[in-house]
């Protein structure tokens, strides 16, 4: 295990430091003080787990491909960009594009997330993104969304009481959205409908359900207790047929 | 113009995927502190700008010269300087003129004189005093080859220039001076050129904007601004804004929320569904003032004498967070900008998509009364 003290790093010095440490076989990197540095665990290839403490910069943990970040604090826009595996849980809020373009691994949220959380996610063969947000989102939740999974457990609501918010999955034409109370129809882009699960769609999202439970101390039972609806696309092609004259 | 084509050339051509960086910090209750603290704010958003642009906006920092008109001056020459002055002369009686303090920064390369003046103006009866000097930085900007305006405002004052904000703060001395409001803005300029005019905040009286972002309807907004006779001569799309908050808060009487609703209006379907009374209000404002809905994405910092604002376009394609602590309030691009210089902020928050964040000043007189 090593200690890093990032008060008044820029991005760069961090970064590297942490590179060196991972390079010379650190399993463990706890990181004070952090605020505002970018691009934290960005492109780390190996199992390690990084502990930060304060508010992560843009990008946390973009191309990561493996490790485990732990945040005790908010963060910033476009955590987990492009990710491809590997874990981050977030011990606060989280800001907009959460999960931009991840491609793999589990990004848990404990309190709420911005705009655009997991657009342009995907998934491909033993690639499968999971993004769990506990709290609420707010508009074009699964925007242009090609694969992967989403879940809104909408344990915080929004000022007006609610789990989401505007344009849910506007172009998306892959993957579920699972959301823990009531979605409005008008709220839904136009190319996803609301679904009620199946018990094996349930099966799929209770492993996720259980972890977050465990991360950050809630119980289990009582989060299953309410009812989920699924949103998804109702063709894979929705712009098929948006140049056939 | 100290510009040649060539010289704009790397703006033309170098782009990395970023953004500007804005952030405000403002003391509710009229107390002052030095500009050190938004320029260390600003430091955390480095990667936004590009060293292409920087400035500070600044209210509270003349108090013994709080009655006169500030005007801050970037001049291309001597000549403009000399013309400008003369027609100051006829117009206003100049109760001081002087070098606006500078230290050197090897960092920043000066091209322009760069110049404050105190004013008190000899208006004609037909018309208000804030209205002569609005047509005063109109005429000036587009009339007056090579003299620029970069603020005129009483007790304030806009401190730009090409370069990353902290040698823009350096090279301006911002640590010296105390205010109760501080606007920054770290400039990563994409669509026009980076030149010290052209760099945030821009402003008109006592008004200042910053912003992150573009401003698409830009040329349907000059149009609009153009009927109420403001002449748009900066070269960057946030020129708009300035005029845009001057017309509808000062001219108009709008409150901040109003305005926020005409910059930001909501769309035509949420309107469709609002509660009678709101609906007939938001319909009129659309409208009336489509002309002055900025399209784009966007987060502008806006301030005045009285009050800052922070408001986002209304589907959120740039951040914007707040917070407060005791009689703060503070408004950044990033949340590390507010940490790092309030690092317990009593709450946090991402404002909403053209949902405006307001912190009004409480009583002008607070501010004089701690000069």
């Amino acid at each position: 295990m090593v200690g890093i003290d990032a008060k008044g790093w820029h991005y760069r010095e961090l970064n590297e430091t942490i590179w060196k440490a991972v390079g010379e076989g650190e399993n463990e990197i706890i990181v004070e003080n952090v605020c505002g540095q970018r691009y934290i665990g960005a492109g780390l290839k190996r199992k390690v787990k990084i502990l930060l403490n304060g508010v992560p910069g843009n990008d946390l943990g973009a191309f990561m491909d493996g490790p485990e970040i732990v945040v005790y604090g908010n963060c910033q826009d476009g955590v987990g960009n492009t990710m491809n595996s590997g874990k981050i849980v977030i011990h606060g809020c989280a800001g907009d594009i959460l999960g931009y373009s991840m491609r793999g691994g589990q990004i848990y949220v404990k309190g709420h997330a911005g705009y655009r959380v997991g657009i342009h996610m995907k998934a491909y063969k033993e690639r499968y993104p999971v993004i769990v947000v506990g709290g609420f989102v707010r508009d074009f939740l699964g925007e242009y969304m090609a694969g992967g999974l989403i879940l809104i457990l909408g344990l915080e609501r929004d000022e007006d009481g609610n789990v989401t918010g505007d344009f849910v999955g506007t172009g998306m034409h892959g993957g579920e959205i699972f959301v823990r109370g009531p979605v409005e129809e008008r709220k839904l882009g136009k190319e996803v409908k609301i679904f009620e699960p199946t018990i094996d769609d349930m099966n799929r999202v209770t492993p996720y359900v259980k972890e977050f439970c465990d991360l950050f101390g809630y119980n289990f039972e009582e989060v299953m207790s309410e009812k989920f609806v699924l949103l998804k696309p109702y063709t894979h092609r929705p712009y098929g047929r948006l140049y056939a004259y | 113009m100290p510009y040649s084509l060539s010289s704009l050339i790397p703006d033309k051509h170098f782009r990395v995927p970023s953004a500007c960086g804005v952030s405000g910090i403002m003391n509710t209750s009229g107390e002052r502190f030095s500009g050190e603290v938004v320029v260390t704010s600003m430091s955390v958003m480095r990667e936004r700008g590009n060293g292409l642009g920087a400035g500070f906006a600044a209210y509270g920092i003349y108090p013994e010269l709080k009655d006169y008109y500030c005007f801050h001056m970037l001049y291309d020459s001597a000549y403009a300087k000399k013309n400008t002055e003369e027609y100051l002369a006829n117009h206003y009686e100049i109760v001081e003129s002087e070098p606006i303090p500078t230290r050197k920064n090897p960092r920043i390369k000066e091209v322009h004189i760069l110049w404050r003046y105190f004013l008190k103006p000899k208006f004609p009866e037909t018309v208000t005093e804030e209205d002569f000097v609005v047509s005063t930085v109109m005429f000036i900007n587009e009339k007056i080859e090579g003299a620029f305006v970069m603020s005129s405002g009483k007790n304030m004052g806009v401190f730009k220039g090409v370069g990353f904000p902290e040698d823009i703060g350096d090279f301006y001395r911002i640590d010296e001076y105390k205010g109760y409001i501080w606007t920054a803005h770290n400039r990563f300029p994409t669509n026009t050129v980076g030149w010290w005019g052209g760099a945030h905040p821009f402003s008109i009286l006592d008004w200042t904007v910053v912003h992150n972002g573009e401003i698409s309807s830009y040329g349907v907004n000059k149009r609009f601004l153009e009927s109420y006779g403001y002449k748009c001569t900066l070269m960057t799309d946030t020129e708009v804004i300035a005029y845009l908050v001057d017309l509808f808060m000062r001219r108009f009487k709008y409150s901040p929320a109003i305005t926020a609703k005409i910059l930001a209006a909501p769309f035509w379907k949420d309107i469709d569904s609002m509660p009678e009374e709101e609906r007939l209000l938001y319909s009129a404002l659309r409208m009336n003032y489509g002309g002055a809905l900025l399209n784009g994405p966007f987060a502008i910092i806006v301030a005045n004498r009285n009050m800052m604002m922070g408001l986002n376009d209304r589907i959120k394609l740039r951040p914007l967070v707040a917070a407060v602590k005791g009689d703060f309030l503070y408004i950044a691009s990033e949340e590390a900008a507010i940490r790092i210089v309030c690092p317990d902020p009593e709450i946090v928050w991402a404002p909403k998509a053209g949902e405006p964040v307001v912190g009004v000043l409480r009583s002008e007189e607070s501010v004089s009364l701690k000069v």
